[in-house]
C-alpha cells in the first residue's frame, strides 16, 4: 500500500510539473494565401513548434479567393485563423473594425522595436492611421511588382543583332518604361527556337486585383498620386492628371501590342505559366515568386534573369507583401503573440531569407552582403525603396473592385478613353468617400 | 382497410394523449400537422425577405458592424434604378437569357423530335446527349476555357479549319464581341438536354389515336404537326422555357469560371454583380435594395408566364 502510495504521489507529482507546459501548449492556425513563401514558411514554423510546445497548423487560400475568404472570416467573427498574414490594403479595416489586435503595448512589452524594420514596410504594413505610430502587425513579407526575362534570348548575337538594327541600341534590361515597351513589341510574333513567342505577361486579371496592381505599375513611375493633399481625398486633378491618363493609354498600348493573344485575364499564375512555357521574353510578377522562378529547371538559372520596374518621370513599383497580425477573436492570443515574438527575432528573419520569404527587417536587408545572396537581392531592396501601395482604406475593397472594373472595361474591353476611365474612377472613389463620410 | 387501421391508431394512441388530442377540432388538429412547415418557411424565407426589404432602406454595411446604420429612405433604389452601369448589367443578362432559351428551346425540341422517332440505338444517344447537364457547372466553365483559349483551343482551330486564317486571330473570352456568344454557346451545350427531356416527356404523352385520327382524315404530316405536335408539347415547352428562364437569370457559377464578368463588364450578368456588390463591397442595404428589385422582377415575370402557362393547359 506505502508502495503504491509512493507511485501515486510521484505520478501526481510529475503531473504537477508537466501540467502547465500541457496547458501552454496550443494548436495555432496560420491564415495565408497559398503561394510559394508560404511552404518556406511551414518550413521556417518547424523552429517555433520545437521551441514553443504549440503546434502550428496553416490555412493557405489560393490568390484568387484568399480576399474573399479571409475578409468574410473576419467579418464574421471567425475563429478559424490565430494569425493572419493579410495584404497590406486590409490593415484600415483590420484596425477599424477590431479584428487585429492593437500590437503596440506588445512591442514595448518585449523589446520589439519598428525601427528594426525597413520605414517602407512598417508604414504599408503595420500602421493605421498611415504614418502614425499604431501598430496592427508585424512586417512579414516584403514585395513589390517586378519583371523577369529570358536572359539566354537577350544574350542571344542573331537576337541582338535584330533589335539593334531594329531599334538603333543594344538589346538589354530597359531603363525606362518606354524601353520596356519596345523590347516587348520587338519580341511580338517573333520565332525564337522555330516557336512563336510573344513580348511579355501583364496583369489584366478582372476578378480580384489584377489589373489594378497591373495599371498601378505603369500609374506610378508616371508620377500618379490618389489625392492632391494626402489626407484631404481631393482626388480631382491627381487620379485623372495628365500623367495618369497618358500611363494608362500606355498600358493599353502595351496590352493590346505586346502580350500573347487570350491573356485577357490573367494574373499571378497566368504570368509564371506564360513564361515557363517558353511564350514570352519578359513577364511582370511579385518578387515572392522570384526564388521559384531562378530554381526551375527549365526557364531558370542562367535563362532568366530579373529587374526592378522600371522608372519613367520617377521610380515606382507596386507594393505586395503583407504584414502578420493576431486575430482579435482568437481564442489563443497569447500563443499567437508568442510566435510573433519569436518571428520578431533577427535570427529567425535571416532563416526566413534563406528559406525564399522576403525578410523586411533591417539586419537582413542591410547585411553587406544581401545583395549578392540572389540574383534578384538587389533589384528586391531598390524596388523597395520606390514603392507606393494603393488605399488601405476600410472601404478598400470597394474602391480597388471600382478601379478593376474602370481600368479593364478601358485596357481590355476597349470602351471609351483613358480619360473617361479615370473620370469614372474619380466619381466612383468619390462616391464611396461621400458614404464612408469623409467626404 | 381504412378504417381498420385507423382504429388500430386509435388503440395505439396512450389513452392519456388520446383524451388531449379528442379536445382538439381537426382544424386544430391540422394546423398543428402544418405549423411546423409553416414555422420553418417563416424562418428560413419570409423573415429574410422582409429583413432585406429592412435594409434596402439603410446604408448598413456587415463589414462595419461598429457603425451604426441610417435609414436613407429610397437612395438605394434611386441609385440603381438610375445607374447605367447596372443597365448594362440588365441588357447583358436579358441578352443572355433571351438567346440561350431560344436555342436552347429550339435544338431540345429538334433533338427530342429526332430521338422520339425511335431509331435503332436512340437509348444510347439520348444518354450521351444528356452527359453534359451531369456535369457540374463548375468543370464546364473550366473545361469550355481550355476550348476557346486562342492558342491552344479546340474551338477556335475547329472554326479556322472550315473559315481559313489562324486559330488565334480571335478571342472568344476576350473579346467585347464574342464573349456575351461564348457564355451563350456553353450554356446551350450545358442545358439543351434538359429541354430535350421535357420535350421528349411531351412528346411520348401524345396518345398514338390522335395522329392515327388525324391520318383517316388525310391531314398531312406538316398539318399533324402544327395541330398536334406543337399544341400538345407547348405546356411541357413552356414549362421547360419558365425552368431555364429563372435558372438563367441568377446565372452565376459557369460564367465567373469562364469569363469572370469580363472583359470589362461584358458579361457581368446581375448576379455577379450583385454578390460583388454584397460579398465583395459589402455594400449590403444597398445589395439588399438590389435584390428586391431583381426578386420583383422576376416574381412578376414568372406571375405573368404562370398565368399565360395555365391558360395553354386549359385549352
Amino acid at each position: 500500500m506505502k508502495r503504491f502510495n509512493g507511485a501515486a504521489i510521484g505520478a501526481a507529482l510529475a503531473c504537477s510539473v508537466s501540467v502547465p507546459t500541457l496547458a501552454a501548449a496550443d494548436d495555432l492556425t496560420l491564415c495565408w494565401a497559398a503561394w510559394d513563401p508560404a511552404n518556406a514558411l511551414v518550413e521556417l514554423s518547424k523552429e517555433f513548434e520545437a521551441q514553443s510546445g504549440h503546434t502550428m497548423n496553416f490555412e493557405f487560400i489560393p490568390w484568387p479567393n484568399f480576399a474573399d475568404r479571409m475578409l468574410n472570416e473576419l467579418n464574421s467573427g471567425g475563429k478559424l485563423c490565430d494569425l493572419l498574414i493579410g495584404d497590406s490594403q486590409w490593415i484600415g479595416g483590420g484596425a477599424e473594425n477590431g479584428h487585429y489586435v492593437k500590437l503596440n503595448d506588445f512591442f514595448d512589452s518585449e523589446g520589439i522595436s519598428m525601427d528594426d524594420f525597413a520605414p517602407a514596410t512598417v508604414y504599408a504594413y503595420s500602421t493605421w492611421p498611415k504614418g502614425t505610430p499604431n501598430y496592427y502587425a508585424l512586417p512579414a513579407m516584403g514585395d513589390a511588382n517586378g519583371w523577369f526575362y529570358r536572359k539566354d534570348w537577350f544574350a542571344d548575337p542573331e537576337i541582338q543583332a535584330a533589335f539593334k538594327e531594329a531599334k538603333g541600341r543594344d538589346l538589354a534590361e530597359p531603363k525606362s518604361q518606354k524601353e520596356l515597351l519596345e523590347i516587348a513589341q520587338f519580341f511580338q510574333g517573333r520565332e525564337i527556337d522555330g516557336k512563336t513567342v510573344y513580348g511579355a505577361s501583364i496583369f489584366t486579371e478582372r476578378g480580384s486585383e489584377g489589373i489594378t496592381m497591373g495599371i498601378t505599375s505603369a500609374l506610378y513611375p508616371w508620377g500618379f498620386k490618389y489625392e492632391n493633399t494626402p489626407g484631404s481625398y481631393d482626388m480631382e486633378g491627381a487620379v485623372n492628371s495628365a500623367e495618369a491618363v497618358e500611363a494608362l493609354e500606355f498600358y493599353k498600348e502595351f496590352y493590346e501590342t505586346a502580350t500573347p493573344p487570350g491573356y485577357t485575364n490573367s494574373y499571378m499564375g497566368e504570368s509564371l505559366d506564360a513564361f515557363k512555357s517558353g511564350q514570352v521574353a519578359m513577364a511582370m510578377n511579385w518578387f515572392a515568386f522570384f526564388p521559384g522562378l531562378y530554381a526551375d529547371p527549365n526557364t531558370g538559372g542562367d535563362k532568366i534573369d530579373f529587374f526592378v520596374n522600371p522608372p519613367q518621370n520617377q521610380a515606382g513599383s507596386t507594393l505586395g507583401g503583407q504584414g502578420i497580425s493576431v486575430v482579435a477573436y482568437s481564442e489563443k492570443q497569447d500563443a499567437a503573440l508568442e510566435y510573433i515574438k519569436w518571428f520578431a527575432n533577427p535570427e529567425v528573419q535571416a532563416k526566413w531569407w534563406s528559406l525564399g520569404g522576403y525578410s523586411a527587417h533591417n539586419s537582413v536587408l542591410n547585411d553587406p552582403g544581401f545583395v549578392d545572396s540572389a540574383p534578384f537581392a538587389g533589384d528586391f531592396l531598390e524596388a523597395m525603396g520606390a514603392v507606393q501601395d494603393f488605399w488601405q482604406e476600410p472601404a478598400y475593397a470597394e474602391l480597388l473592385l471600382a478601379m478593376q472594373k474602370r481600368m479593364h472595361d478601358y485596357v481590355v474591353a476597349d470602351q471609351g478613353t483613358a480619360k473617361e476611365a479615370l473620370d469614372k474612377l474619380v466619381e466612383d472613389w468619390t462616391e464611396v468617400f461621400e458614404d464612408e463620410g469623409k467626404l | 382497410m381504412t378504417d381498420s387501421l385507423a382504429n388500430q391508431a386509435a388503440q395505439a394512441t396512450p389513452p392519456r394523449v388520446a383524451r388531449k388530442i379528442r379536445g382538439f377540432s381537426d382544424r386544430a388538429i391540422a394546423w398543428i400537422f402544418v405549423a411546423p412547415t409553416i414555422f420553418l418557411l417563416l424562418a428560413i424565407n419570409i423573415f429574410p425577405l422582409i429583413w432585406t426589404i429592412q435594409l434596402s432602406f439603410t446604408n448598413f454595411k456587415a463589414n462595419r458592424l461598429n457603425r451604426e446604420p441610417e435609414f436613407i429612405g429610397l437612395r438605394n433604389y434611386e441609385r440603381i434604378l438610375t445607374d447605367s452601369d447596372i443597365w448594362l448589367n440588365m441588357q447583358a443578362t436579358a441578352h443572355f437569357l433571351f438567346w440561350t432559351i431560344t436555342l436552347q428551346v429550339l435544338i431540345g425540341f429538334a433533338l427530342a423530335w429526332l430521338i422520339h422517332r425511335n431509331f435503332k440505338g436512340s437509348n444510347f444517344w439520348t444518354t450521351v446527349i444528356v452527359l453534359p447537364m451531369m456535369l457540374s457547372p463548375a468543370v464546364v466553365g473550366n473545361f469550355w476555357k481550355f476550348l476557346y483559349q486562342p492558342q491552344i483551343g479546340l474551338f477556335n482551330y475547329i472554326v479556322t479549319f472550315f473559315t481559313g486564317g489562324e486559330a488565334s486571330s480571335f478571342e472568344m473570352l476576350g473579346s467585347v464581341n464574342l464573349a456575351p456568344w461564348s457564355i451563350v454557346i456553353v450554356d446551350t451545350w450545358m442545358w439543351t438536354p434538359f429541354v430535350m427531356l421535357i420535350c421528349l416527356a411531351g412528346l411520348r404523352s401524345i396518345p398514338d389515336y390522335i395522329y392515327e385520327a388525324a391520318e383517316v382524315d388525310r391531314a398531312s404530316k406538316l398539318r399533324q404537326f402544327f395541330t398536334i405536335t406543337i399544341p400538345m408539347v407547348l405546356p411541357f415547352l413552356m414549362l421547360a422555357v419558365l425552368f431555364r428562364g429563372i435558372e438563367n437569370f441568377k446565372m452565376f457559377d459557369l460564367v465567373v469560371q469562364l469569363t469572370g464578368g469580363g472583359p470589362g463588364s461584358t458579361t457581368e450578368l446581375t448576379s455577379i454583380n450583385l454578390k460583388r456588390e454584397a460579398f465583395e463591397k459589402w455594400r449590403t442595404g444597398y445589395a439588399s435594395a438590389y435584390a428586391i428589385i431583381l426578386f420583383v422582377t422576376v416574381f412578376g415575370l414568372a406571375s405573368i408566364y404562370v398565368k399565360a402557362l395555365n391558360k395553354v393547359k386549359e385549352r
